[in-house]
């Protein structure tokens, strides 16, 4: 080897070894070796997981024992489910309560159920129907981050003075319907702003609930019930009544939800249904908007369907094999304390979980219409996850049946004939392959 | 000596021979013996036979997934052999600051596939994308590329031209090999270019062609990034809900690991079979210098 090769050769190994160093010092810069790391894996990027970094800090101060250690994961799901088959998964996983069956069913989960009666956490703490979404055949799987309920956002400026308050704005689906033809605006064939687009915005999949359906009632399940059929006839009356094309030209212009390209934003639409995290991105892109939030008009020969709003509930579970349970749940239970919930939740212009709410909450929190939403939460109307592990194939067929039905490939009636055929095959299957009955 | 030369070739290769086993041989054989069970991830699996590929055999979607896959890879992979010769032949002239070009075709290949899959949304929103409008301008019809079943297939086979440059760049290499004494033997002849294109370029950049045409056939059959980003669970209407998909969703979401496995090797057999059957096909077409 020749002097300069010796040389070329190791500043090489100089600089792998210190690349070697240098990543590891940036990796490890959050944890703290005199105490007991608990790795906490969250979905959240940006604002959201600023507003959470703010908890683990809160936490990380409050004692000398435990440090949690945050990061921030993409496809935190299937991530987690690996891992914990792997043998080595997060103390804690920031999850949505979707995956409470799912996982709950691949024995993925710690049972938090003796944890919360060592901290004294009760299922009244909570509001019921965000409880339901965390109980999985009797034993409880997670706690609560923040949660979220939808409620029909409308633009004051695009509507006519006879509905242009929360107090005039239509209460049933008919009145809806008369406003729809009063705000649509169609230029040269082509529709340039519409009141309203069923399947915009937030819960989407949803709308059985309106009308009094359902797609899974025990262990059955009903995609193709008769109310499920009448909800979707309405939602694809929307597409027939304006041209399939022309909707489908119209909706190809919707952009991300978080972007001034957000149909509400960009006015194409004056009312979407959306959680409470949508008064921020309005802020943020379209802060000239002048906007008031009310509950989903019923329809008008279901009043007892007032009060419709889908729920969204991030939250932390512990996945098996967690080295350090105890340590995670301590953690956990900090984040459900009144003051570190309601910090949490206005930071991430989320509603509370919890049952108690202070008045501070609700006078402070930058989305002017929290009570709103806050009550809606509370509705007996509310809706939650379905309770099954095979949900993300009833969605999958569900979404499948819709755009047939959208496409006018199918009727409503034989769309979801079809998908309830081949989700009662999957369902046996699932039960047989998943659940081992 | 030779033994020592032999511990020391091993010695070097043995991180290579290690990662192989641990991370190719092991996934692959368990693989195989997942097929054959009930295996949901985290319980243990369960020995079902042959169950998962009979199941296979009578599901719609995996059939609907099978022919949609089918339909990319026979319009995808001529089209995109085409324009790749094509393109290459083109940047095999003698003009002035050809290595610019060159580049120029080759740098989109090497924009990763989620980028790729969020600029084609713009670019083919119907309503205001670039392409539709550039059509109105024209006066020419504007088709809703993304949510029309019928036309959104096109939209990605379409897409899928846009990484040709690696084989074009495989093309450049082998036309530049051709022997320049054909060319003139054939000029001598009084050949056309056409004439020349398709009794001297052909035949000798054959094998490349058939090594392109099995690579690419190959990655089709595997099409996963780009519709997964442009077309959320195939849609509309499962139009472009691709094998791959299907295998994907089957194993992390429906946790199905072990049908998911059966799914894996059935493509493995069925892209086995294919490229077995091309190879044989090809003896008639591929001309080859030492034979």
């Amino acid at each position: 080897m020749t002097h300069s090769k010796t040389i070329g050769a190791a500043a090489l190994a100089v600089l792998f070894a210190s690349s070697v160093v240098i990543s590891e010092r940036t990796a490890s810069r959050q944890t703290r070796s005199d105490r007991i790391v608990v790795t906490y894996w969250e979905k959240w990027t940006k604002d959201e997981m600023k507003a959470m970094k703010t908890i683990v800090d809160r936490y990380n101060a409050s004692q000398s024992r435990v440090f949690v250690k945050m990061l921030s994961i993409s496809g935190i799901a299937e991530k987690t489910l690996l891992a914990a088959s792997g043998g080595n998964p997060p103390d804690v996983a920031g999850l949505w309560s979707d995956q409470v069956c799912q996982f709950g069913d691949a024995n993925a989960l710690v049972d938090l159920t003796p944890y919360a009666k060592r901290y004294g956490i009760k299922p009244s703490d909570y509001i019921p129907s965000y409880w339901k979404d965390l109980i999985h055949k009797g034993k409880l799987y997670a706690l609560p981050t923040s949660p979220g309920s939808s409620a029909l956002y409308v633009n004051q400026d695009l509507m006519p003075p006879e509905y242009n308050t929360p107090k005039k704005f239509p209460k049933t689906l008919s009145q809806l319907d008369r406003l729809v033809e009063t705000v649509t605006v169609k230029k040269n064939g082509k529709i340039e702003r519409l009141a309203f687009m069923p399947r915009s915005g937030f819960g989407g999949g949803s709308w059985p609930y309106l009308f009094g359906g359902a797609l899974v009632r025990g262990d059955k399940i009903t995609v193709n019930d008769r109310d499920n059929v009448r909800a979707w006839t309405w939602v694809t009356s929307f597409a027939k009544r304006f041209g399939m094309a022309e909707t489908q030209q119209f909706q190809s212009t919707f952009g991300v939800t978080s972007s001034q390209d957000n149909p509400f934003i960009a006015k194409r639409l004056a009312c979407i249904m959306e959680g409470p995290w949508f008064a921020n991105f309005i802020r943020l892109y379209g802060h000239e908007t002048k906007w008031f939030a009310v509950p989903m008009p019923y329809p008008d020969d279901r009043p007892d369907c007032a009060g419709y709003t889908v729920l969204n509930l991030n939250t932390l579970m512990i996945p098996r094999g967690a080295k350090h349970p105890d340590e995670a749940f301590d953690f956990i239970a900090f984040v459900q304390k009144q003051n570190n919930m309601e910090l949490l939740c206005r930071l991430q212009y989320c509603n509370t979980p919890l049952s108690r709410v202070s008045e501070e909450f609700l006078a402070n929190h930058p989305n002017p219409y929290i009570r709103v939403f806050d009550a809606l939460a509370r509705s007996p109307r509310a809706v939650g996850r379905e309770r099954t592990g095979f949900l993300n194939q009833i969605q999958a067929e569900v979404s499948n049946a819709v755009d047939q039905m959208d496409l006018g490939q199918k009727t409503p009636q034989e769309a979801l004939d079809d998908a309830q055929r081949r989700l009662e095959e999957g369902w046996q299957k699932y039960q047989k392959q998943v659940l081992g009955t | 000596m030779k033994r020592h030369a032999a511990m020391v070739g091993w010695l070097f290769a043995l991180p290579w021979v290690i990662g192989s086993l641990l991370f190719l041989a092991y996934p692959l054989l368990a693989s195989i013996f997942y097929s054959f069970t009930n295996y949901s991830v985290l319980r243990s699996p369960r020995f079902i036979g042959l169950d998962n590929y009979r199941e296979l055999v009578h599901d719609e979607v995996f059939l609907t997934t099978l022919k949609n896959t089918a339909l990319y890879t026979i319009s995808a992979v001529p089209l995109a052999t085409v324009i790749a010769i094509a393109l290459a032949m083109l940047l095999n002239t003698k003009v002035k600051g050809m290595t610019v070009y060159r580049t120029i075709f080759f740098l989109p290949s090497l924009v990763p596939m989620i980028a790729l899959g969020v600029l084609w949304l713009w670019v083919f929103n119907s309503q205001n994308g670039l392409l539709n409008e550039s059509l109105r301008w024209l006066g020419l019809p504007t088709p809703n590329w993304l949510d029309d079943p019928t036309v959104a297939r096109w939209t990605l086979v379409i897409i899928s031209m846009w990484g040709c440059g690696n084989a074009m760049i495989i093309y450049l290499a082998a036309l530049q090999d051709v022997p320049t004494a054909l060319y003139e033997a054939a000029d001598l002849d009084g050949a056309s270019s056409w004439l020349k294109t398709r009794h001297v370029t052909l035949p000798m950049i054959s094998p490349v062609i058939l090594f392109n045409a099995i690579m690419g056939f190959i990655g089709a059959m595997q099409t996963f990034a780009l519709p997964y980003v442009m077309f959320p669970g195939g849609r509309p209407a499962r139009s472009n809900y691709f094998f791959a998909m299907y295998l994907y969703d089957n194993a992390f979401l429906f946790q199905r690991m072990g049908y998911a496995s059966a799914m894996g090797w059935i493509m493995f057999v069925v892209t086995l079979i294919l490229t077995l059957m091309s190879l044989k096909v090809s003896s008639k077409f591929v001309h080859y210098e030492a034979s």
